[in-house]
């Protein structure tokens, strides 16, 4: 049994590709959940267009398609990466639009139901078979990142001893968590301008706002689309660093994990998203390996938990650990529990 | 102390003077002009307002009892709903299908009667949220604080101005949801200040507000009148409150605008005692005590201060 493992899967977790997916996703949540008070449950909407996105315009053309069952593909192919990138924000710029008009006006929870049912939509419009030439369907498409790839500059090898990344993975991490930090950066220098305010008393009261000459629609809006780009980034972040994508991928769970991340960090703070994705994917990937060593142990004996049995167990464990927090710390990690009780007056 | 009054608002008085005390009387003045308003909610009609004029410079309440249509008509005025059907304009500028936040733009600025203090933000904050034309509340600008920072201390030194004047100054960094009721009420007039509206729509300013602070609140509302010369509607239950400082009274009932006049007026009002017992004369009624007990006061208001 080698308890060292536990903190080496834990951290292979919570720095790698999923990692930066959460991350982003989180934050582009938070601005949504966090400052402006939209309860967006289709977060994974945003991702799956960003990552449909660049993996459309920047896969093989049929020729050379190997995975692709026809050459009856249509749409673009074999674009540089960077078109893909543009796309994929330009279509969760609409996806916000179509989204949000009609349902900004309305009370919160429509855009909630709305965004959840859109999200679960746009994965069945995508893995269906009349989208096949497009999307090719429930396989996905793969091998559309190489542009990315040939740019590393980080000599082939392994690295940080038992972490044991690639090149290729220390790669992707680097840019990775520069992205996560330049969009910290950008929201924190938001959020601290009157920009930021606006949201913020939109959260607090969008009458209020309304009274003192607050376009709140507008805004909003605004609100719904950064956000919703900050998602497709993630999207796009999880197809480039995994070179596939496949629409069960995209399923509504993670827009909740989201939720858990952004709640376990503190629902409208900085590095609420940060420190809850670290937390969240370290806990649940520790967990998984610390049961998997006890049974190999026999410090579980397998007759009560047994080795298949693990991945469902550390999720009610993270379940548990969770409605401990709300219990016992409901603000989060970096929440102000002065604010938090002041809510629910 | 009529000495401190401003003059715009001694003239308006004294053109308000020879104005007869009946229901849709055209005004001097008006900043408000209402024609034909009418809200329904299913088969009920709650605002049915055919004419009203409202002055400039002066202290309009509106009153009546419960359900009389005085919220409904204020959201009406001020964009938060709309009407079936009528118009209005304000400052001479028609306001139908003119959202909220426009209304507010223009210069016409409410309060709610719920208050509504922004709890998980700072007393300042709220005071310089409502700051109006600030460059930093655009998306792009806003990432670049030397673009709004100069904006932001002339904001930042109007609020403080205006929290000295409501005595708020002691909370400025607290969270407006640790204020008391009264305070919040008191936030929230100072806040709709910030706006530099022309005229202040105030829904019930001085429900749950303790006596002590009412006087104070009172004396707020009466120099945004007499100091700044600013023009405020408020809806209000207490005629004692209503007595003291407003210039004119409008009174509602059942959607309709029953008798208007000065607030002296108005006690001795048939309709309007009748709107408020339901019927014919009759007693033990508190409101109608008030009514008249105010009535009977010989202090011309005005000249309270």
């Amino acid at each position: 049994m080698e308890l060292g493992n536990v903190l080496i899967d834990g951290l292979r977790a919570a720095l790698g590709v999923e990692a930066v997916v959460f991350a982003l996703a989180a934050i582009g949540l938070n601005i949504h959940f966090g400052y402006t008070g939209l309860l967006n449950f289709g977060q994974v909407g945003f991702m799956l267009v960003g990552a449909y996105g660049v993996a459309i315009m920047a896969r093989q053309c049929p020729s050379a398609a190997a995975t692709q069952s026809a050459a009856d593909q249509i749409g673009p192919c074999g674009e540089p990466l960077i078109f893909g990138v543009i796309l994929g924000i330009v279509l969760a710029v609409i996806l916000a639009l179509l989204l949000g008009a009609p349902t900004l006006r309305l009370r919160a929870d429509y855009l909630a139901i709305t965004t959840i049912a859109a999200a679960e939509i746009l994965r069945f419009l995508f893995r269906s078979d009349t989208a096949d030439p497009l999307t090719n369907s429930v396989f996905g498409i793969q091998q559309f990142a190489n542009d990315f790839f040939v740019i590393n500059p980080i000599p082939a090898g392994r690295y940080f001893g038992q972490l044991n990344y690639s090149s290729q993975q220390l790669w992707t991490m680097v840019v990775g968590w520069s992205l996560v930090l330049l969009l910290t950066l950008w929201t924190w220098l938001l959020m601290r301008s009157p920009w930021g305010r606006v949201l913020k008393s939109i959260r607090e009261d969008e009458d209020a706002a309304r009274a003192l000459g607050k376009n709140v629609f507008s805004y909003k809006m605004q609100a719904l689309i950064l956000g919703g780009v900050f998602g497709a980034l993630g999207g796009m972040f999880l197809a480039i660093g995994t070179q596939a994508v496949a629409p069960d991928t995209y399923i509504p769970v993670r827009t909740f994990f989201a939720y858990v991340i952004i709640i376990l960090g503190g629902a409208g703070t900085i590095w609420g998203p940060i420190v809850g994705t670290f937390l969240f994917l370290f806990l649940t990937s520790g967990l998984e390996t610390l049961l998997r060593e006890l049974i190999e142990g026999g410090i579980i004996p397998s007759s009560f938990i047994s080795l298949p049995e693990v991945g469902p167990i550390r999720f009610i464990m993270v379940g548990l650990m969770l409605a401990l927090l709300m219990a016992f710390r409901p603000q989060g990690i970096f929440g102000d529990k002065e604010e938090m009780l002041l809510d629910a007056r | 102390m009529p000495a401190d009054v401003n003059a715009a608002t001694i003239a308006a008085r004294e053109a308000m003077a020879s104005v007869p005390a009946e229901p849709g009387v055209p005004k001097p003045d008006p900043v408000l002009i209402v024609d034909g308003v009418k809200r329904h909610f299913g088969g009920l009609t709650a605002v049915d307002v055919e004419h009203l004029e409202v002055q400039r410079n002066l202290i309009t309440a509106l009153i009546g009892p419960n359900g009389a249509g005085k919220t409904t008509f204020f959201n009406l005025m001020t964009g938060f709903d709309s009407p079936n059907e009528g118009k209005w304009s304000f400052d001479g500028r028609d306001l139908g299908r003119v959202s909220a936040h426009k209304v507010a733009q223009m210069g016409m600025v409410r309060t709610f009667q719920l208050t509504k203090s922004l709890n998980r933000m700072t007393v300042i904050e709220n005071m310089r949220l409502a700051g109006t034309g600030q460059t930093g509340e655009r998306f792009l600008p806003a990432i670049v604080p030397s673009m709004w920072r100069k904006q932001e201390a002339i904001l930042t030194q109007r609020a403080d101005v205006l929290l000295e004047r409501f005595t708020l100054e002691a909370k400025r960094e607290d969270l407006a949801g640790t204020l008391s009721g009264g305070q919040r009420k008191l936030l929230e007039v100072a806040r709709a200040l910030m706006v530099q509206p022309e005229l202040v729509c105030l829904d019930e300013p001085m429900a749950g507000v303790n006596p002590a602070l009412v006087q104070s609140l009172l004396g707020h509302v009466k120099s945004l009148r007499d100091e700044l010369g600013m023009t405020v509607l408020f809806v209000e239950h207490d005629m004692d409150v209503v007595m003291d400082i407003s210039d004119w009274v409008v009174v509602m009932a059942e959607g309709r605008v029953i008798a208007e006049g000065p607030p002296r007026s108005i006690g001795t009002n048939k309709t309007v005692i009748q709107a408020y017992l339901g019927g014919g004369d009759g007693e033990g009624e508190v409101s109608l005590a008030d009514i008249e007990a105010a009535a009977g006061n010989p202090t011309p208001t005005g000249d309270l201060a």
